[in-house]
């Protein structure tokens, strides 16, 4: 439990004399994604400690260097979870997983990092301290700014203390497989996903359905009999396979896409296959073509394409914005960090 | 209260050209000009405020909507955007020199598509309405303020609003996947989109729960989700709210999410089984509502572990609904609590603070003590599960000074609810009613950051000015009167 907030603040002051950016960085697991990070290092890691866990408030508080495994072996000890199961990719830090805003398999039914975020507290490009949201579950004073850190890649303050709501682990689970072709998978996690049954996690990948279930024994044994395939013995060690990217898709040199995309998009017609995920709104795929060829599918779906893993990002890891929404991204960058201290460009070239 | 005559009076010159230019967008009547006409707006459900506005536009198409917007931008003139106007904290009360757009013309479901489980709807839709057009499906749309029947779609984007079954199925911002939404000078942008997640800056969290300051909701992509097979509620008698209180903490402690999880206190119960004949507990000094849902099997084994946590945790008696009608009768008495209250007083007044749930004791018996002092009744119905406390001051308007005493109750309720780690809103919104307790919950520099946001959309100030977000005049004057973070 260490509290650097007072160093964090006249860091930050000093770089504001010098118009010197900084560059905000936790265990560094996610320094592959978005564009390049520039700046004078700002290491968080020291900055630790579980501040607050009441399991009874479904509400855990942890400064941002707080390691992500610490936190979620906190919870488990009373059989809580962060229900968005974020993909670690190493030693990575609370106060990370929130700024790359990224979750895992459990996303599409249980929702996303900001779902989950309650409140924080953040140093601004000024140096002041502000406090948003708060640590309880409904809350409509004010903006939501803390909802809006997650994502933001650290480019509208540091993270000095993130509030998530948490939850009880599901009492059973179960994984099945089933062989089927890429439209027929999307196809019955669709129409499974219409339907009451307690799906918890997908993946499709090389013919392959792997479906996980979550909730009630009865419940869960109920599904199972309706889906039918077959029983998956490693389920843990496969779906962490996918939460950390360890499963052998990712294993190649190609570049690493990821297509956020309408649930019901058949496949698309693209060189390679993909591997899909949240009941088919997230594919990603390997391909070292050109990027406006992937942007432009996933754009004519109605999604976007993000350039997660690649040696050359000089076409923007992220799609480019409209117009307009670019200049209330403009306005809401210096609003909070006048002079363009935090993390420049790591978003977009232009915050 | 806030300051909704503080924006520019307009000349008379600029008042004929809004009126003519608004005549040629507009319909003969889809413009109000007339007294008469506007009295209907002159409040939402916070009636103890009322304020005519200029005029009441209720445009029908979307380039109406924009015309609208970029001919009030261009004048400078101030723009309420107004749904079902259900609100009860003054987010639609219309400002003095302003124009209320009203989306209540805006009422088509576009489209459902039961195979992606979304429903694309316009503004004005109700909220139930969707529920009611997906039924067929198996499908639909989660959050249920209790005002479903009449609240309109636009306006829950607007307030965040949740719900009974909010605890587990979450609130409007986690179950709207996109909005189309004009900003004040009339341009059009797409926040959010029917996959999950967009590039850049989470503006549709931003956007939700921003009580119309900073865009106009011209349509609203919604998430649906599977009905469930069955719901049964438990219903518990406690003879002492804080054994109810902690009973609430065990079912969660047992890894219990209940699809609902509601309280209600010995007068709220009185005021409702008079109202409604639920058969509750008059005896009780709380009840307790625990809500299962899913298929049979799981209900039954929920139900049972529930049952035997609350009987664990003191409770005098436990009722089950056999069908689906003793449910539903069950639920008649929390949903109808608000006009159940309405009858045995004039008027009431509804807070809405929301508190970490270990402090439900303390903050209860400090609302029995205020209540002593000045000398107003108060029921409490309590989201129990998320702990959004809803007190209900009685008073009478009628009465010199009660209008001034309920207000200053309910202005310590909800700075209690700050100190003890909570917030003054869990889901009816700031308005102009919680503006002045804004600068208890936030400092200084947090509120300037909260008016960068509003100018990062709306740098004139033109969209629903002096609501939610207090000036830091505003603050000054709050401070003076003894309350508020230095």
């Amino acid at each position: 439990m260490i509290d650097l907030t007072e160093q964090f603040r006249e860091r930050v002051l000093a770089a504001a004399v010098d118009k010197a950016p900084l560059r905000i960085r936790g265990g560094g697991t996610k320094d592959f994604y978005g564009n390049k990070p520039e700046g004078a290092l700002l290491d968080t890691t020291n900055h630790t400690g579980i501040v607050a866990y009441e399991p009874t408030e479904l509400v855990v508080t942890a400064r941002a260097g707080t390691r992500l495994a610490e936190l979620e072996a906190a919870l488990a000890e009373t059989g809580q979870m962060l229900a968005f199961e974020p993909p670690h990719f190493g030693e990575a830090t609370v106060g990370g997983c929130v700024a790359a805003g990224l979750s895992g398999p459990r996303r599409a039914t249980a929702g996303s990092v900001r779902d989950f975020v309650l409140g924080v507290k953040l140093l601004d490009g000024k140096g002041e301290i502000l406090n948003f949201g708060g640590q309880v579950m409904k809350n409509v004073a004010g903006y939501d700014v803390s909802r809006l850190m997650a994502g933001a890649l650290g480019t509208l303050g540091l993270l000095l203390e993130v509030s998530l709501k948490v939850l009880p682990k599901p009492p059973a689970e179960a994984t099945l497989r089933l062989e089927l072709p890429q439209d027929k998978a999307i196809e019955a996690m669709n129409r499974w996903g219409g339907q009451p049954l307690p799906i918890s996690a997908t993946c499709w990948s090389d013919g392959q359905l792997t479906l996980r279930l979550s909730g009630a024994r009865a419940a869960v044994a109920a599904a199972r009999e309706k889906i039918g395939g077959e029983a998956v013995a490693d389920a843990d060690g496969f779906w962490r396979a996918v939460r950390e990217q360890q499963d052998d898709y990712f294993s190649g040199e190609a570049a690493l896409w990821r297509l956020s995309l309408p649930s019901k998009t058949a496949p698309l017609a693209l060189p390679g296959e993909p591997l899909i995920e949240w009941g088919g709104a997230l594919r990603w795929l390997t391909f070292d073509g050109p990027a406006a060829l992937v942007r432009e599918a996933a754009a004519r779906a109605g999604g976007h394409a993000t350039l997660f893993r690649g040696s050359d990002k000089s076409a923007g890891a992220f799609q480019p914005l409209p117009a307009p929404l670019m200049a209330i991204h403009r306005n809401l960058k210096r609003s909070f960090d006048p002079q363009g201290l935090f993390n420049p460009g790591r978003l977009y070239p232009e915050l | 209260m806030g300051s909704l005559d503080e924006h520019r009076q307009l000349t008379e010159a600029e008042i004929a050209r809004l009126v003519a230019g608004l005549r040629r967008i507009l319909a003969t009547d889809s413009l109000l000009v007339e007294q008469e006409d506007l009295v209907p707006y002159e409040c939402d459900g916070l009636t103890a405020y009322r304020q005519l506005p200029l005029l009441v536009a209720l445009p029908t198409r979307e380039e109406q909507v924009v015309a609208v917007l970029k001919l009030c931008y261009e004048l400078r003139v101030p723009v309420v955007a107004r749904g079902a106007g259900t609100g009860l904290s003054g987010g639609a009360t219309p400002v003095r020199h302003g124009v209320v757009l009203s989306l209540a013309k805006f009422m088509r479901i576009l489209d459902i598509d039961p195979v992606a489980r979304t429903a694309r709807v316009q503004p004005g839709v109700r909220n139930l309405a969707i529920s009611e057009a997906v039924a067929p499906y198996a499908l639909y749309y989660a959050p249920d303020p209790s005002s479903q029947i009449a609240c309109t779609i636009g306006g829950n984007v607007a307030e965040n609003s949740g719900g009974v079954h909010c605890l587990k199925y979450g609130l409007t911002v986690h179950n709207v996947l996109r909005v189309r939404v004009a900003l004040i000078d009339g341009t059009v942008v797409e926040i959010g989109s029917e996959g999950l997640d967009s590039p850049g800056y989470d503006l549709l969290a931003l956007m939700i729960g921003s009580e119309g300051m900073l865009g106009v909701v011209l349509e609203a992509t919604v998430k649906l989700t599977p009905k469930p097979q069955l719901a049964q509620v438990a219903m518990a008698s406690f003879d002492d709210v804080v054994k109810a209180g902690n009973a609430v903490a065990d079912i969660i402690a047992a890894g219990i999410i209940p699809a609902g999880l509601e309280m209600m206190d010995k007068p709220a119960t009185a005021a409702v089984e008079d109202y409604v004949h639920a058969g509750y507990d008059l005896n009780a000094e709380a009840i307790l509502l625990a809500e299962s849902d899913g298929t049979p099997e799981e209900v039954a084994e929920e139900i049972a572990a529930m049952c035997a946590v609350l009987e664990k945790s003191g409770a005098t008696e436990i009722r089950v609904s056999r069908d689906e009608a003793e449910r539903l009768k069950f639920w008649a008495g929390r949903k109808a609590a608000f006009p159940a209250v309405g009858r045995i007083t004039p008027d009431y007044l509804c807070m809405d603070g929301t508190i970490p749930r270990k402090h439900l004791a303390h903050v209860l018996t400090r609302i029995a003590e205020l209540s002593q002092e000045y000398g107003l009744r108060c029921a409490n119905v309590f989201h129990a599960g998320d702990g959004n406390l809803h007190p209900l001051i009685m008073f009478d308007a009628n009465k010199p000074g009660e209008v001034e005493r309920a207000t200053g109750y309910g202005g310590k309720i909800l700075e209690l609810s700050v100190e003890v780690g909570g917030t003054i809103t869990g889901e009816h919104g700031v308005g102009i009613e919680k503006v002045g307790q804004m600068c208890a919950q936030f400092s200084p520099e947090e509120l300037a950051a909260f008016r960068g946001v509003k100018a990062a959309f709306d740098e004139h100030t033109l969209l629903n000015p002096g609501k939610a977000v207090p000036t830091p005049r505003r603050c000054s004057e709050y401070r003076l009167t003894g309350s508020g973070k230095a």
